[in-house]
């Protein structure tokens, strides 16, 4: 499988998420962001860091940068998209995924290993996480906070949109294992088509033992399930 | 030729920066505090001469696309 892990100023998780997919036996380089195209690629993370120094607001740069205009041609044309951390802001500023994302509510900058429940197994980047499985991962961001409206908030919950939620290490939703105050405790989301996703928290920092984690690889096995079903699926 | 714009959160999006800017404001003894909003101010300078009209609907237009998220804020802009 073949990703494209963009690459910003002042992107800083890039190179995190290349050794993760290669970590995996899988190919992964890294796309400028002033190139216009992908070239051949199966599935495209949008990394973490301070895109654009964050200026203005997180993400609100990069969604006008022309690489940004390629992956939402890809996204469009069912591609498999992911946002770490800056890259959910990237994706939720360029209209990929629903809502946005706003300073956590103590105005603190969070890095710290969380917790994390999968609120569901129907998508390509949760479908093999273990049934019950609490994943640990780490968060770093200091805008994290998911926000949507009620009626956006409405039509996540009625779709199976919300993917990942912050919960304490028995899986309880509660308010002290929300880091950010994001509503609903929204950790991480998908959009209609399911296709493209968004999550605060880095898997990719946590896909060996020697990093204090294995759990993020059960999100990168899903993309690779996913993957794999539709090369067989094109091939068929 | 000068466009002013002033972005401010949403009254329905939490402000985690004006609530704690209130409650110092409260601390230091000043009442009848009832809320604090913080937002952006952007300069824009235009050329001189530029249609006044036209002007205000394209940066209304770029205030939309750019300088705001119309999801969590809102925005008002003055061309003077």
């Amino acid at each position: 499988m073949n990703f494209a892990v963009l690459q910003f100023p002042a992107s800083n998780c890039d190179q995190d998420a290349v050794h993760a997919v290669r970590h995996f036996g899988h190919s992964a380089r890294l796309v400028w962001h002033k190139d216009a195209s992908l070239g051949d690629t199966d599935c495209v993370i949008v990394p973490g860091g301070f895109s654009y120094g964050d200026y203005l607001r997180c993400g609100a740069i990069a969604r006008f940068s022309p690489v940004m205009q390629a992956v939402k041609q890809f996204a469009d044309n069912g591609g498999l998209v992911i946002g770490i951390c800056n890259g959910f802001q990237v994706l939720t500023e360029s209209h990929l995924l629903p809502g946005a994302l706003i300073r956590n509510r103590d105005l603190q900058f969070h890095c710290e290993n969380i917790f994390l429940k999968t609120a569901t197994n129907d998508s390509p980047f949760t479908s093999k996480i273990p049934a019950g499985k609490i994943l640990r991962v780490p968060i770093a961001h200091g805008e994290g906070c998911y926000f949507a409206d009620e009626e956006t908030l409405a039509k996540l919950k009625a779709n199976n949109q919300i993917l990942w939620q912050y919960c304490d290490q028995d899986g309880n939703l509660t308010d002290s294992a929300n880091p950010n105050g994001a509503l609903l405790n929204i950790a991480g989301i998908c959009n209609e088509k399911r296709n493209v996703a968004g999550l605060m928290p880095h898997p990719e920092r946590a896909c060996e033992p020697l990093l204090g984690s294995a759990d993020g690889k059960w999100i990168f096995e899903s993309i690779f399930a996913a993957l794999k079903n539709k090369t067989v699926a094109q091939a068929a | 030729m000068k466009a002013k714009i002033i972005i401010t959160p949403k009254k329905a999006v939490v402000d985690p920066q004006g609530i704690t800017v209130k409650k110092a404001l409260e601390h230091m003894g000043y009442t009848g505090v009832t809320g604090v909003h913080i937002g952006k101010y952007i300069e824009i300078d235009l050329a001189a001469g530029t249609d006044k009209a036209a002007a205000q609907k394209a940066i209304n237009d770029a205030a939309h696309k750019l300088l705001s998220n119309p999801l969590i804020e809102d925005y008002k802009v003055e061309i003077e």
